[in-house]
């Protein structure tokens, strides 16, 4: 009977903290906000300018987030080598730039510089896909039906075994993309203030999402890796060759992450081999905040993220006088992925795959 | 059963004190030593040689066995490798030793307080050991000197630059411990004098990475800056990892400074100074950095927006040894240009180091070595004029030994091109 | 779950008896080729050049080609000895020789293109390395010494078993001591054994006399272990008189782990200290991840809740603020973890599976970032950290007691005691109700466990271990900074206990032995080592999903319904069995 009592004594104190918890964070959130905004530091054309950067980052995120949410939807695991997938891309598209850049290429004009950007996109890509194929194969294949940590512990070994190669293989010290010049040249897009190079980062990166989002939808392939990720006892049942359908599923996101290292490389020119174990915790916070096993929620997720970054730690904290507010941007960003979970706990748009599996 | 349990136990414990008494007396200075009645290059009294902090031997035909402690590994290890190839430098020029080859091992800290404090118990363990170089980054040293103190071994350090660690008020534990690096203190100082008189920046704003090394250095330029009659109007920070800079450059531009003061490491100094000319409000600011981005990758990385970039560092030109020469050898045992600013630190700490060891090593009649580690460290705090690449270097009592020397160097277009960090400083 | 079966794929030995199998012969040779490249351009065979194992005899980097080639022919041998010896040699020497052959084709790609604008260790100092044998020299001395090792290796693998088994363990052996032979020269060279040390160990390596000392002991050893079968003969014992025999040597095994750090010295206690500091950690996960199913991957907050509490009550330097000592401050520092696994639990008492993984890796992250900013500097020193922590036990320098070997005892009682506690809770009624939302929640919730209180529980008292190991580390370190405050760290600490095995006490402590302890003796490798970390944590995870060492009914549960139909409770007893009786 005491027990009973207790709990809900328990139950009303974990509400009452409940929404105090909510209340706390929201008012920091608009009081903040309002305080920044009256103190007149910044001017409109300011928060546009973070708005532009918060994009670009935000896009990057996306496409690597694609990789963890479309590989957690299948296979319900946290691929945590799909940093380093991007990471080996970025490589992967340096080496080729160089090359296409000692031909001269990258000095032939506008066209001539994009058509060799797009090669190194397809070297990138060709290198993160293989790389995903064979960690697919080597670390993961063995695993499937193991218990579901499982193969998380194999991921993060397979994560440190690909930087530490290239480690090896490259050295300790940083490569520099050779970005053209003219993609460093503002660009002249009203109201935002961005340079050519983030706008091709998010048109190029909205374009192979969109395409992708196509490809799911409407492909057979993609119907096939849809139903393998919704229940792969029936869709093996109804003739679908799940192992197909889950190495296209690390093809595609390898795909993505590949594109993404060069985007990357591009727009922030340096490559080490460290550089994909931020944006890989970044992106699978993006995959969460969008829902996962969601390809629109990836974009999302990405999108939230960035700007969230670009704009939060400044907006919601400088009102305060918070010391150095730009350190905090990660907490900030860890902050409103709690905020968004505890309101909803499946992300965002909701996850795609069935609460049976989970 | 339980009494069997508890005979056992008291066994055991028996076991235990009866091993510590006897490690205990092993450990204790040789009194059997071999009393020196040869001929010996030190200045030596004869008769066994006694010294509170106990003596290493090195048998005839043993190596002199000195060690590198510092980063090795993971993204920092440019610092470490940089100090290490000095090092070697020097003991191929040292050759051999009394007649002793010498014996360099290097044991990796990490760039972290927990991987230096492991570093340096594994090689305070060792009783070969008669000296040692090291740390790389100032945490190595935080974690890490108690245990080389307390075996009664002296560290040089060639790159930390935290002040804390030779200041007046240093903890007893930091006994063991010197640098031939510039002390922080100076080099934030030469910074903001040179901001305020050279430059006439009145606006400043700083930034630093949350490292123990920038935050350090942010504070001394600030507090100088202000003193000189600066004002300081935006005092940013940035998380390390971080690679998209413009949110806080944006904060910096609203604030309106002349200078931004940013003594970061090579990564996060490379994407600042590339993102600064795509933000509005920033396109007159000046950059000034210091050592800790002194690297040609941080070229690589800006690009030809690092044209223009001021930065302190040692001052190369005012080395008076043969700063030159010692490149050579270098360039030639392992290729290139140095990975970072403190390689003839390393060179005269480890120069240093053998001087003093030459002076209170006594040989034995059968050709071994005494060294009384007490004497030794003495006789390195000893150290007065002693004339090496970086200057002429005098040891305080609190262990500071480096030439205060910082000078202000200027990026051209010529230096990224070749990739190489100006060596001509433009001040003094 | 799936109903997909794996596609069969390498069947080793499939109607090997009367073909040569040229296919799989031909397979393994060019993964072997594959490896041998790999460790060439990754830089191990250059960078380890000259490093000895066998002083003047034998260095790392070729070692590392040499036991490819012996391990590609040994595979492939295994399928052709049992139709003859000869022919099993014969392969041998094919599967050496083509591994080889991609090492020569490595040399001259190399000489024909600049392969170094790439790969930086594609240097002429590697070619050079490859193509300088003993008698001859150029591109062909990969290809014959490949050939040569691997008819080598399947010599010895036709061996009858006696001499076989005895022989392998030998040459590991010397791989082993070769490896370690500097570790344990420096804590031998203070002891009156310092001259066998002397003659044995070389600074890096083993002398050839060492060498062959080892090799002899160690064929020795194993043959009169083989020929006696002690273990065997114990196991055949009534158990009362087993119990006589594994008694005394269960209290040698105590003995040995008390006086350990008196007979090596500081750097192995040093070492097994920070491994206790992770078993504290990991006892502490177990309750969370491996009990109550709740991946935390924020694991590295408690930790720092448990050192700063610490480091603020008795640091004497600057932020210090009570200058209480190390004891004094240990139970607050295991309340406020405690609290703060209060605190933590509650906003995601709701949220389930991986998205609890990231939102607690979210709460890691934000603590990571506080203790670092410029926001919480005037409370807990940002970057400079608090310094000055006393020692546990204030005792002078020269002290057997001083330095990390009190620690070592301190981490050791401590992780002894929390085993025990752990141990006891697993059985208890919330380890239960622990278990029981471990494996459905909703289930759990119906049948009467209270998901709010036993979520919170887990939280506050794995918390409270963590909190505890993060004052013991700053006792160790002396000081606390905000960069000790690592994202990795959450994460070995999930491998320790999943590597170990979920719920497993044994699992936690050989885990963190393996992830924690062995990475510290291979220092000398630097980055290497967590290259093979890496490889490491994938062939543990492949070659026992279950984890080192699993718990009997953490096996059972961890399997779904599926698939323990397939396994009966007899195959779980035998397993169980089988490892009780490979224990000493």
């Amino acid at each position: 009977m005491n027990a009973r009592k207790l709990d809900r004594v328990t139950d009303v104190a974990i509400d009452v903290f409940m929404w105090s918890f909510k209340a706390v964070i929201i008012a920091v959130v608009v009081v903040g906000s309002v305080l920044t905004l009256l103190s007149g530091t910044y001017t409109p054309a300011d928060w546009l300018e973070l708005v532009g950067a918060g994009l670009t980052q935000g896009s990057i995120y996306a496409m690597i987030a694609l990789g963890y949410t479309m590989v957690y939807g299948i296979l319900r695991m946290i691929n945590f080598a799909h940093g380093e997938i991007f990471m080996a891309g970025s490589f992967g598209g340096y080496f080729a730039l160089v090359a296409l850049a000692s031909t001269g290429m990258l000095s032939q004009g506008v066209a001539v510089s994009l058509f060799a950007i797009g090669l190194a996109i397809l070297a990138a890509m060709a290198v993160s896909v293989l790389l995903a194929v064979g960690v697919e194969r080597i670390a993961y294949r063995p695993l499937r039906d193991a218990p579901r940590l499982v193969p998380l512990i194999s991921a993060i070994g397979a994560s440190l075994f690909l930087q530490y190669s290239f480690r090896g293989f490259f050295g300790s010290g940083l490569y520099a993309y050779p970005t053209p010049d003219f993609l460093k040249q503002d660009a002249p897009i009203p109201l935002l203030s961005m340079r050519w190079v983030d706008v091709l980062v998010v048109v190029a990166s909205l374009a192979m999402m969109t395409v992708l989002y196509l490809f799911v939808m409407r492909s057979k392939l993609g119907t096939s890796i849809r139903a393998v990720s919704e229940d792969q006892g029936t869709a093996a049942l109804m003739g679908i060759d799940a192992n197909r359908a889950i190495v296209m599923t690390f093809v595609i996101g390898a795909a993505m992450a590949g594109a993404a290292g060069v985007l990357y490389g591009l727009a922030f020119i340096q490559v080490t081999y460290f550089m994909g174990v931020i944006p890989g915790i970044k992106a699978f916070t993006a995959a969460v905040l969008g829902g996962i096993g969601n390809v629109p929620g990836a974009l999302l997720g990405g999108l939230f993220l960035g700007l969230i970054e670009a704009i939060g730690p400044t907006l919601f904290l400088s009102g305060f006088g918070v010391p150095a507010t730009n350190q905090l941007k990660d907490a900030v960003a860890f902050t409103m992925l709690v905020l968004v979970l505890v309101f909803r706990p499946s992300g965002i748009l909701g996850e795609r795959v069935t609460r049976s599996r989970a | 059963m339980k009494l069997n349990k508890v005979g056992a136990l008291a066994a055991v414990s028996i076991l235990a004190f009866a091993a510590c008494s006897s490690s205990g007396a092993s450990s204790a200075p040789s009194a059997a030593a071999p009393s020196a009645e040869a001929p010996s290059a030190a200045p030596s009294e004869g008769a066994p040689v006694d010294d509170p902090l106990g003596t290493v031997e090195i048998q005839a035909g043993e190596p002199v066995h000195v060690a590198y402690w510092g980063v090795l590994s993971g993204p920092d290890s440019t610092l470490g490798e940089d100090s290490r190839q000095g090092v070697e430098v020097a003991i191929d020029d040292l050759g051999q030793f009394m007649g002793h080859d010498i014996l360099l091992t290097s044991e990796d800290g990490l760039c972290t307080p927990e991987g230096g404090a492991t570093a340096a118990t594994k090689l305070a363990a060792d009783s070969t050991l008669v000296g040692l170089i090291g740390s790389a980054c100032s945490d190595e040293a935080v974690g890490g000197i108690k245990a080389i103190t307390e075996a009664g071994l002296t560290t040089i350090s060639p790159s930390n630059t935290r002040p804390a660690l030779t200041a007046p008020d240093r903890d007893a534990t930091y006994a063991g411990y010197l640098r031939t690096a510039h002390n922080d203190n100076f080099q934030g100082k030469v910074a903001a004098e040179y901001s305020y008189n050279q430059l006439g920046i009145r606006k400043a704003a700083t930034i630093h990475d949350g490292s123990a090394y920038a935050e350090a250095l942010v504070g001394v330029f600030e507090a100088e800056f202000t003193t000189l009659g600066g004002e300081i109007v935006a005092s940013e920070a940035i998380a390390k990892g971080t690679t998209d800079m413009s949110t806080t450059l944006k904060t910096m531009s609203a604030a309106g400074p002349e200078l931004i003061y940013m003594p970061m490491f090579v990564a996060e100094s490379g994407f600042l100074v590339s993102q600064i000319p795509s933000t509005t409000g920033l396109e007159n600011v000046k950059t000034l950095g210091a050592d800790g981005h002194y690297s040609p990758d941080f070229l690589k990385a800006a690009g030809s927006d690092a044209v223009g970039h001021l930065q302190t560092s040692p001052n190369f030109s005012a080395f008076t040894g043969d700063y030159a020469g010692f490149l050579e050898k270098r360039a030639a045992k392992f290729g290139g240009t140095p990975l970072s600013a403190f390689h003839a630190q390393a060179y005269d700490a480890t120069n240093m180091m053998f001087a003093a060891l030459a002076k209170v090593a006594v040989e034995n009649a059968d050709g071994s070595l005494t060294v009384p580690k007490g004497a030794l460290r003495d006789a390195i705090y000893a150290t007065k004029d002693f004339v090496g690449l970086t200057g002429t270097l005098s040891c305080s009592a609190t262990g500071d030994c480096g030439a205060p020397v910082i000078a202000v160097y200027e990026v051209t277009q010529a230096d990224v091109d070749a990739l190489v960090m100006p060596a001509t400083p433009i001040f003094p | 779950m799936t109903a997909v079966a794996i596609q069969p794929t390498d069947m080793p030995g499939a109607g090997a008896a009367d073909t040569w199998n040229l296919r799989r012969v031909l397979q393994i040779s060019v993964i072997a080729g594959v490896v041998a490249i790999y460790l060439c351009l990754v830089g191990i065979v250059p960078v380890f050049a000259e490093r000895p194992l066998i002083v003047d005899v034998l260095e790392l980097g070729q070692a590392a080609l040499l036991i490819t080639f012996g391990a590609a022919s040994y595979l492939a041998g295994m399928d052709q000895v049992k139709a003859s010896w000869l022919r099993a040699v014969v392969v041998g020497a094919i599967v050496g020789a083509i591994t080889g052959a991609f090492l020569t084709g490595l040399v001259l790609l190399g000489e024909a293109i600049d392969l170094r604008s790439v790969f930086l260790n594609a240097s002429p100092t590697l070619y050079a390395l490859l193509t300088d044998g003993i008698v001859l020299t150029g591109p062909i001395v990969p290809i014959v010494a490949g050939a040569i090792t691997g008819a080598l290796a399947a010599v010895i693998l036709g061996l009858p078993s006696a001499i076989r088994v005895p022989l392998v363990i030998g040459l590991s052996s010397l791989l082993f001591f070769g490896l370690f032979a500097g570790l344990l020269r420096t804590p031998m060279l203070v002891t009156p054994l310092r001259d066998v040390a002397r003659f044995m160990f070389g600074s890096e390596g083993l002398t050839a006399a060492g060498a062959a000392i080892v090799f002899v002991v160690s064929v020795g050893t194993t043959a009169i272990v083989r020929r006696t079968k002690p273990r065997q003969r114990v196991n055949a014992l009534p158990p009362r008189q087993r119990r006589l025999v594994v008694g005394p040597l269960g209290l040698l095994v105590l003995a040995l782990v008390l006086l350990f750090p008196l007979a090596m010295g500081p750097f192995f206690a040093q070492v097994i200290a920070l491994v206790a500091i992770f078993v504290l950690l990991g006892m502490g996960l177990n309750i969370t991840l491996g009990l109550a199913g709740l991946l935390d991957l924020g694991f590295v907050a408690f930790f720092a809740v448990g050192a700063y509490t610490v480091a603020l009550l008795t640091s004497t330097a600057e932020y210090g603020l009570a200058n209480w000592g190390f004891w004094e401050a240990v139970p607050f520092a295991v309340l406020f973890a405690m609290l703060f696994g209060l605190i933590l639990g509650l906003p995601i008492l709701r949220i389930r599976g991986d998205y609890l993984a990231i939102a607690t890796l979210g709460f890691g992250e934000i603590i990571r970032i506080l203790a670092g900013s410029d926001l919480m500097k005037p409370i807990l020193g940002g970057p400079r950290g608090i310094l000055n922590i006393p020692k546990p036990l204030d005792v002078p320098p020269t002290h057997w007691l001083s330095g990390p070997v009190q620690i070592y005892y301190i981490a050791l009682a401590f992780a002894a005691v929390v085993a025990f506690i752990a141990w006891r809770l697993r059985s208890s009624r919330l380890g239960r109700s622990w278990m029981a939302i471990r494996e459905d929640e909703d289930v759990a919730e119906g049948m009467g466990v209270n998901l709010v209180q036993t979520k919170l529980l887990a939280y506050m008292l794995g918390g409270a271990f963590a909190g505890l190991a993060g004052a013991i580390s700053a006792g160790l370190v002396g000081s606390i900074f905000a960069s000790s405050i690592q994202l990795q760290l959450s994460i070995n600490v999930a491998a320790i206990v999943i590597v170990g095995g979920m719920g497993s006490i044994p699992g936690v402590v050989v885990g963190a032995l393996i992830l924690v302890g062995l990475p510290e003796l291979f220092r000398e490798f630097s980055d290497y080592r967590l290259l093979f970390y890496g490889i490491a944590l994938m062939v543990i995870m492949i070659l026992r999903p279950e984890g080192l060492l699993p718990s009997r009914v953490t096996r059972r549960e961890l399997h779904t319904s599926r698939e323990l139909a397939d396994v009966p409770d007899s195959e779980l007893v035998t397993d169980e069995e089988r490892r009780e009786a490979s224990l000493p």
